[in-house]
C-alpha cells in the first residue's frame, strides 16, 4: 500500500502545485513583466530617440558602461500640481461614482434577489443587456442625450421646466453619469450573488426576536452584504480611477483625470518616463483598495464556509 | 376515528394534569388551524388546547405539518383557515414581531456576524433594553445554559451544542409566554441529547415558559413531554400523556410509532364489563382484554399487545384459556439490559416478546429452537379498531 499512497500524494502535490502555478504564471506574464517594463523606464531619462527614453544601464554619450537611475520623474510629479491635481480629481471623481453606484445598485440588486425566480433571470439579463452594445457607442448615445440640443434638454425645455439649454455635457455632472451608468453592473452583479443567498432563517428569528422589517434589513440583511458591498465597491472604484474615455468624451477642462494626464503625456509631449511614473504611483494608489479587497473576500469565504 | 382525548388517563393527578380539569382555561388554543401551500395540504383543521406551563411535544413522521404548524404558532406562516389564541388573545394576524412567542430553529440560526452576548441579547435589545440591565439579563441567561465566558466568541468558534444553547438562549431571553422548538435536539449526539434533554426540562421547570416541542423522536417526546400530540397527515391522531399514548393507543399508527408492538388481526366474540374476548385465527387463540376499546360484539378489531409485556416459558402457564400462544423459538437477540425473542407461532406469524436481564448470569432459560409458551394479562391487550 505505501509506494501506492506515497505516488498518489505526489500526484496529488503536483495537481496541487499546478492550481496555483496557472494563475501566478498569468500574473507574472501579464501584469509583473509588463509592470516591471513599466517601472522600468520610469526611472530613465526622456529623449528624443528611438526608444525615447535613456537605457537603465549602458554607455551614454561615450562614458563608461554604467547605470543610469534617476528619480527625477517622481520628484516632477510632485512638483508639478498638474498630476497632484490629477491624482486627486480621480480619486474623487472614483469615490463619487463608487457611492452613487452603490445608492443606486443596491437597491437594485436587493428587488432582483427577492423577485420571483422566472423575473431574476430576465432582470439580470436586462443588467447585463448594455455590454452587448461597444461602450464607445453607449458613451457617444449619452454625449448626444446630454447636448445643448440633446434629448434631455428638449424635454426640459418643452416641459417649460428650464427657459434655455442647461449645459451637462462636458461637465463633471456628464462624467459620473458615464460612469454609474456604465459600471453599475459591476456593482449590481456581486452584490446579487451576495443578496440572492437569502438567510430566509436569520430574517425569520429577527423577526421572532421583535425586529420590525427595516430592522431586519439594518440588522441582518446588510451586515451579511457587507462582503458584496466590498466586492462590487472595489469593482467600480478601481477602473474608475483611470478611466480614460468617459471623462475625455464627456467631461470638460476640469475634469482632468489621471487617464487623461497619461495620454497627454505619453501622445502629446512623448514622455515616456514621466508617463510611466504617472502609471507606477497609479499603481500603488490602487493596490490599497486591492489589498482591502483581498481581506475581505477571505473573510467571506471563511464565512461561507 | 375516535376522538383522540377520549380514554381516561391511567393515574388523575388533577393539580398537575390541567388537560383534566374541565374549568381550566387552555393558554394557547387552537380552532380549525389549517394551512396549505397551492394545494397541497400541509396542516389540516388541528384543534389544540395547550395549558400554562405544559412542556407539549408534537410528534410525527417527516413531511407531516409539524414546522408548519409550529411556524403558524409563530406567525411565520399565515394560516389558510383557522384561529390561534394565545392567553385569550386573538394572534392570527399579528406579526411574529408582535407575538409573546419565540421559535428556537432547527438549524439554530444563529447570527454568524454578532456574538454570543449580541445574539443573546438581541431580542432584549429589540425591546428596547440597553446598558447594564442588557448586560446583567444576558450574563444571567449565559449562566442558565452554562455558556459563561464565551461572551465574546463568535458562531464559528462554537460547537454545535454550544450554538444550540445559544440558541436557546437568545429564545428564552424575552421570557415568552410560548416557547416553541423545532427539533431542538436533532443534531446533537446521542449522550448530549439525553443530557440536553433533561437540562431543558429543568429550565422550562425553573422559568415556567410552557413549550411546545416538535420532534420526530418518540423516546425524546416521552422523556420531554407532559402531553404528546400524534400527528399524521397534517392531522392529530391522538393526544395524550407519553404513558396513555403508549400504553392506550387510539389505533394502529400510533401503537407502531411508539416502539414495538404486535398486533393480530381478531374478531370480538363477547363484551361484558370489565372484559371482552376475543377471537383470533392469526394468534390461534382465544384473546382476553380488560376492555373492549368500545367495540360490540361482532366488530373486526386488532389486539395490540407490547413485547414486554409478554412472559415467555418453556412450560405451560398455570392460567389457561386464553392470552396463551404457543411457538418456536425463531431468532434471539440479546442487547445487555434485556433479550428479545422473536418466536414463531402455528400460524406462521413471528410474535416479539422483551424480557429484561435482572440476574446476572451466563446460562438462558429459554435457547433458539425451544419450545415455548407466550402468555400476558388480560390488561395488557389493547383492541383496536383501526
Ligand atoms: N413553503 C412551502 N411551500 C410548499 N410546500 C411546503 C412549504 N413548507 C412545507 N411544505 C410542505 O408541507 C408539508 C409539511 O411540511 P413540514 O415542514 O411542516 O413537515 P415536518 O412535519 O416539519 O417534516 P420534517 O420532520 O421532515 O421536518 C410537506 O409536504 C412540505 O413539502
Ligand atoms: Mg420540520
Amino acid at each position: 500500500m505505501r509506494p501506492a499512497s506515497a505516488g498518489r500524494a505526489t500526484h496529488d502535490r503536483l495537481w496541487r502545485a499546478w492550481v496555483i502555478a496557472a494563475p501566478f504564471a498569468w500574473l507574472i506574464v501579464l501584469f509583473l513583466i509588463p509592470f516591471v517594463l513599466v517601472f522600468k523606464i520610469s526611472l530613465a531619462d526622456p529623449i528624443l530617440g528611438q526608444p525615447p527614453f535613456t537605457p537603465l544601464f549602458g554607455a551614454v554619450e561615450g562614458a563608461q558602461g554604467s547605470w543610469h537611475v534617476t528619480f527625477d520623474n517622481y520628484r516632477f510629479l510632485f512638483a508639478d500640481n498638474l498630476y497632484l491635481y490629477s491624482y486627486l480629481k480621480s480619486l474623487k471623481v472614483a469615490f463619487i461614482s463608487t457611492v452613487l453606484c452603490l445608492a443606486v445598485g443596491y437597491p437594485m440588486a436587493y428587488g432582483i434577489a427577492r423577485a420571483a425566480r422566472p423575473w431574476r433571470h430576465i432582470l439580470l439579463l436586462l443588467v447585463i443587456l448594455p455590454f452587448w452594445t461597444s461602450f464607445l457607442l453607449r458613451v457617444y448615445a449619452w454625449m448626444g442625450m446630454l447636448g445643448k440640443q440633446g434629448l434631455v434638454n428638449t424635454l426640459l425645455l418643452q416641459a417649460g421646466l428650464v427657459d434655455e439649454p442647461v449645459s451637462m455635457l462636458y461637465t463633471d455632472f456628464a462624467v459620473y453619469i458615464g460612469i454609474v451608468y456604465t459600471y453599475l453592473p459591476f456593482m449590481i452583479l456581486p452584490l446579487y450573488a451576495n443578496l440572492e443567498r437569502r438567510h430566509r432563517d436569520l430574517h425569520e428569528v429577527a423577526a421572532d426576536l421583535g425586529a420590525r422589517p427595516l430592522a431586519v434589513f439594518l440588522d441582518v440583511t446588510l451586515p451579511l452584504s457587507i462582503p458584496g458591498i466590498i466586492a462590487g465597491c472595489m469593482l467600480v472604484f478601481i477602473p474608475a480611477i483611470g478611466e480614460f474615455v468617459i471623462p475625455a468624451l464627456l467631461g470638460g477642462p476640469e475634469t482632468l483625470m489621471i487617464g487623461r494626464t497619461l495620454y497627454d503625456e505619453f501622445f502629446f509631449n512623448r514622455d515616456w518616463p514621466l508617463s510611466s511614473a504617472v502609471a507606477t504611483v497609479l499603481v500603488f494608489i490602487l493596490v490599497l483598495p486591492i489589498m482591502v479587497f483581498q481581506h475581505y473576500q477571505v473573510k467571506e469565504t471563511r464565512m461561507v464556509s | 376515528m375516535p376522538d383522540p382525548e377520549s380514554r381516561p388517563p391511567a393515574r388523575p393527578q388533577p393539580s398537575r394534569r390541567p388537560w383534566e380539569d374541565r374549568e381550566a382555561a387552555p393558554f394557547v388554543r387552537l380552532e380549525g388551524l389549517s394551512k396549505s401551500f397551492n394545494g397541497t395540504v400541509a396542516v389540516d383543521h388541528v384543534d389544540l388546547h395547550i395549558y400554562r406551563g405544559e412542556l407539549f411535544a408534537i410528534l410525527g413522521g417527516s413531511g407531516c405539518g409539524k414546522t408548519t404548524l409550529l411556524r403558524m404558532l409563530a406567525g411565520l406562516e399565515i394560516p389558510t383557515s383557522g384561529r390561534i389564541f394565545i392567553d385569550g388573545t386573538d394572534m392570527t394576524n399579528v406579526p411574529p414581531y408582535e407575538r409573546p412567542v419565540n421559535i428556537m430553529f432547527q438549524s439554530y440560526a444563529v447570527f454568524p456576524h454578532m456574538t454570543v452576548e449580541q445574539n443573546v441579547g438581541y431580542g432584549l435589545k429589540k425591546e428596547g433594553v440597553a446598558g447594564a440591565e442588557l448586560k446583567q439579563r444576558v450574563t444571567e441567561m449565559l449562566e442558565l445554559v452554562r455558556l459563561g465566558g464565551l461572551e465574546k466568541r463568535k458562531p464559528d468558534q462554537l460547537s454545535g451544542g454550544q450554538q444550540q444553547r445559544v440558541a436557546l438562549a437568545r429564545a428564552l431571553i424575552k421570557r415568552p409566554k410560548v416557547l416553541l422548538l423545532d427539533e431542538p435536539l436533532a443534531a446533537l449526539d446521542r449522550k448530549l441529547r439525553e443530557h440536553t434533554q433533561f437540562e431543558l426540562m429543568n429550565i422550562q421547570d425553573r422559568l415556567g415558559i410552557t413549550f411546545v416541542v416538535v420532534t420526530h423522536d418518540q423516546e425524546e417526546a416521552m422523556t420531554l413531554a407532559t402531553r404528546i400530540a400524534v400527528m399524521d397527515a397534517g392531522r392529530f391522531v391522538q393526544i395524550g400523556t407519553p404513558t396513555h399514548v403508549y400504553e392506550f393507543p387510539c389505533n394502529r399508527f400510533v401503537a407502531d410509532f411508539f416502539g414495538t408492538i404486535n398486533l393480530f388481526a381478531s374478531r370480538v366474540t363477547q363484551v361484558e364489563s370489565g372484559t371482552c374476548r376475543v377471537q383470533s385465527d392469526e394468534a390461534g387463540a382465544d384473546i382476553a382484554s380488560g376492555d373492549a376499546g368500545g367495540q360490540a360484539a361482532g366488530a373486526e378489531v386488532w389486539i395490540a399487545v407490547r413485547p414486554e409485556k409478554i412472559s415467555i416459558s418453556r412450560e405451560a402457564p398455570v392460567v389457561g384459556g386464553f392470552n396463551v400462544l404457543k411457538g418456536v423459538v425463531w431468532d434471539f437477540g440479546y442487547q445487555g439490559n434485556r433479550s428479545i425473542y422473536r418466536v414463531k407461532i402455528a400460524s406462521g406469524k413471528i410474535v416479539q416478546v422483551s424480557t429484561q436481564n435482572r440476574v446476572r448470569s451466563d446460562a438462558r432459560a429459554v435457547e433458539w429452537d425451544d419450545e415455548v409458551f407466550l402468555s400476558w394479562d388480560p390488561n395488557s391487550s389493547v383492541v383496536l379498531a383501526e
